[in-house]
């Protein structure tokens, strides 16, 4: 047991010790961060207005388009032509020409010639703000009253409150969209630490069995030893990054927060996220609710509702077993090869369940209970993907998860002992082309 | 007594048998030779004294107990295709490699800074292994083999990839253990070294045990009773008066000094031999011709391949 302990704290110093470890470490957060900050800090950036000239030949919107911190419009009685040619001599950013025909199909004539680029939300928000107007005019031309149809169409959307009802009989509200993100979440850190960190193992084992070091060491310790104390080296090693990264990241967001947007209020930042998500569908749907930044708040309120702490515990149980699981077949591959060229063909049916379960995951969010969801959560090659997918909405039966984690245990146990067979042997082997037959063949090798 | 004795050891693999009922003892505090062309079987049987795979059948003692996992510590392997880790500095794999064998951290530094200082390579400690040549390398690995005191060294090819410089002092180191106390099992095919080092070998071919014994006795036992005599005289002389008691074999003159075997006939001793001799010539040297190790590995691979082809034949 003492020289598992050795074994583990090599492979784990050996690793945490190299440069591109502490790299990845200090550049995966900063990378992070920066994915979250940059964009609203540019944003922020963009403080000084943008000027328009409008050029309105329909006189339906002289003067009426709704001024805004980031953009601010003029009516110069002039023509297009002459605003065109005198344009450099002017301090404008862009030109708006809304054409006579406007209200007669002549909408699609309506144009921005600019210097440079306006900002994605100005653009936006003149588009979304003459559309709107163009709207009610076309209904007062027709004598419909607008309040009318504004009042029947407040009073005709509406968001369905989805409410789960538990056995005890209390009630939770649901949010389908955030169950979504925390699942794919999850999976796609398990998938992606299941890969970046079995592939290690197999590497490592390579590269003792390439160097030949494998055979003094195999004469100090059993060859299982020697395999799990790498496969949990290596499992500490990814765990240890993970760590890092978590307690990086919040104080790296944290202090670059504080520093960059110390003048901003998080509300603001939460309308601006508000105006880009409008503008992007711009949608008459939704019209009435431009001055309701509030989803953030009530999302806030919605992810307090999901019982975290025991995701989080089923999310390292599989994160856990699931890598325990496939790293003891990567470690046979490892074992069994001679190059890293030689991987690719053993590699693939490895990969294979793991991408599988990946590519259904899109089916099981749709259909959490849905017989595919329930299957493939039970299945250990699959269940750690497809199962914390399954979690966040909640619908998971006590019975189910605790036979899907039973499974993955056993899985993981055989697997292992599976891998153990191969591992023994193919170590010690070298210059034989390996076959799947061959492979076989060894599992019947006697120690 | 016996350090190490295999009894019966029976090892298959799929298609071929390793190791066909080999026997061994091997004595406390000597240097055993293990003897064979590639593929008969050493490595196979090495590999499970050194509890790296384990036979199919038949049994292992250490110091008559069964060998067991605790036996471990008692063993140091230098294997033939040598190897560390290539990123790992030298004197932190060393102490990694000590401690598996069970030794405590500081007892291990301790010796293994004696070892450096011995071979003069202190100065690499925190060197990491990649950047040092072929011949460092084997000498760390030997370090590393004998750091902690085995009682039985087990040495696959222990002279190959050394300059004759290092090759020298590795032989010295190991009649050093030996003197000490320890036991060398070595696998080579250099008879020279054999020869010189060895006190007991056994020679496996094909997966079978051949012969085993002193090297003197085996020596003994297969010398052919040939003598060389270099004299001056005449030749036609010195052939008749062989007599009966032995019968010229080659010869060859250089200018006055004529250089001749003669095979002793059954029933004759060297006396009769030299005595008949004398008188006919004139005598420079009279010395036994005792076979070498190699011309007996040879002789008896040999043997044992033909027969091996000819029961195949019969079949």
């Amino acid at each position: 047991m003492n020289k598992i302990l050795l074994i583990i704290k090599r492979e784990y110093l050996s690793r945490v010790k190299k440069k591109s470890f502490i790299l990845m470490t200090i550049l995966g957060p900063i990378l992070m961060v920066g994915i979250m900050i940059v964009p609203i800090w540019l944003s922020m950036q963009k403080t000084e207005k943008q000027k328009v000239e409008v050029i309105d030949d329909s006189f339906l919107f002289t003067g009426l388009i709704q001024e805004k911190d980031i953009v601010h419009f003029d009516y110069p009685p002039i023509t297009i032509e002459q605003a065109r040619a005198g344009f450099f001599d002017t301090d404008y950013d862009a030109i708006l020409w809304i054409p006579k025909n406007v209200l007669n199909g002549g909408q699609n004539g309506i144009n921005l010639f600019y210097k440079k680029q306006l900002s994605n939300s100005a653009q936006q928000h003149i588009q979304y703000s003459i559309s709107k107007m163009l709207y009610e005019v076309m209904l007062a031309k027709n004598k419909v009253n607008v309040n009318l149809i504004k009042d029947a169409k407040d009073k005709s959307t509406f968001t369905m409150i989805t409410t789960q009802v538990d056995e005890a009989g209390n009630d939770k509200k649901t949010n389908t969209g955030l169950y979504m993100g925390i699942g794919l979440v999850a999976a796609i850190m398990i998938y992606i630490f299941i890969f970046m960190y079995g592939v290690q193992v197999m590497r490592g084992v390579m590269e003792e069995k390439t160097s030949r070091i494998v055979e003094v060491i195999l004469s100090s310790v059993k060859p299982f030893q020697l395999m799990m104390g790498k496969i949990v080296g290596v499992a500490l090693v990814g765990l240890t990054q993970f760590l890092l990264w978590v307690i990086l990241s919040t104080t790296l967001y944290t202090v670059a927060v504080a520093t960059f947007l110390k003048d901003i209020d998080m509300k603001q930042i939460q309308a601006k996220e508000e105006v880009i998500k409008i503008g992007e569908n711009l949608d008459f749907e939704k019209m009435g609710k431009i001055e309701e930044p509030n989803e953030m708040t009530q999302l806030w309120n919605d992810f307090k509702q999901v019982d975290m702490p025991f995701i989080t515990l089923c999310f390292l149980f599989y994160f856990l077993v699931g890598y325990l699981m496939y790293s003891a077949m990567f470690a046979a591959i490892g074992a069994a090869v001679d190059s890293e060229a030689d991987t690719n063909q053993f590699m693939l049916p490895i990969t294979i369940p793991l991408i599988f379960s990946f590519g259904i995951a899109q089916t099981v969010m749709q259909d959490p209970e849905g017989s595919l969801a329930v299957w493939f959560s039970m299945i250990p090659l699959t269940s750690p993907v497809v199962m914390m997918v399954r979690l966040p909405f909640g619908g998971v039966s006590a019975l189910e998860i605790a036979l899907s984690m039973g499974l993955l245990v056993l899985g993981f146990l055989f697997t292992t002992w599976l891998a153990g067979k191969i591992y023994r042997t193919g170590i010690l082997m070298y210059g034989k082309k390996i076959s799947w037959k061959e492979l076989g063949k060894w599992l019947f090798y006697k120690g | 007594m016996n350090i190490l004795s295999a009894k019966n050891i029976v090892k298959r693999y799929a298609t071929h048998t390793a190791l066909d009922d080999v026997s061994l003892d091997i004595p406390a505090q000597s240097i055993f030779g293990l003897l064979g062309p590639n593929g008969a079987g050493k490595t196979s049987l090495i590999r499970i004294i050194n509890q790296i795979t384990g036979p199919d059948s038949g049994e292992v003692f250490f110091e008559n107990e069964k060998l067991s996992p605790k036996h471990v510590e008692q063993i140091g392997y230098l294997p033939e295709e040598r190897g560390l880790y290539k990123k790992m500095e030298v004197g932190e794999q060393a102490l990694y490699l000590a401690q598996l064998k069970g030794m405590k951290k500081a007892d291990a530094k301790k010796k293994l800074k004696y070892w450096f200082e011995k071979f003069e390579i202190d100065a690499w400690w925190h060197k990491k292994v990649e950047e040092l040549s072929k011949g460092m390398q084997q000498k760390v690995q030997f370090i590393v083999t004998v750091m902690h005191e085995p009682k039985l060294l087990i040495l696959d090819e222990p002279f190959s990839g050394f300059d004759p410089i290092n090759a020298n002092i590795i032989k010295n180191e190991i009649l050093n253990l030996k003197a000490q106390g320890a036991t060398i099992l070595f696998s080579t095919h250099n008879m020279g070294s054999v020869e010189e080092l060895c006190d007991n070998i056994a020679l496996i071919n094909r997966s079978r045990k051949i012969i085993d014994g002193s090297v003197k006795d085996i020596r003994k036992e297969n010398k052919s009773n040939l003598f060389e005599v270099e004299f001056t005289g005449n030749m036609m002389g010195f052939t008749n008066s062989l007599w009966t008691y032995g019968k010229l074999g080659e010869y060859k003159a250089e200018g006055e000094l004529c250089k001749a075997q003669i095979q002793l006939t059954p029933g004759s001793t060297a006396n009769q031999l030299l005595l008949s001799v004398l008188s006919a010539v004139e005598i420079h040297s009279f010395k036994e011709l005792v076979p070498s190790m190699n011309d007996i590995f040879i002789k008896k691979v040999s043997e044992q391949n033909s027969i091996g082809t000819q029961s195949n034949f019969i079949e």
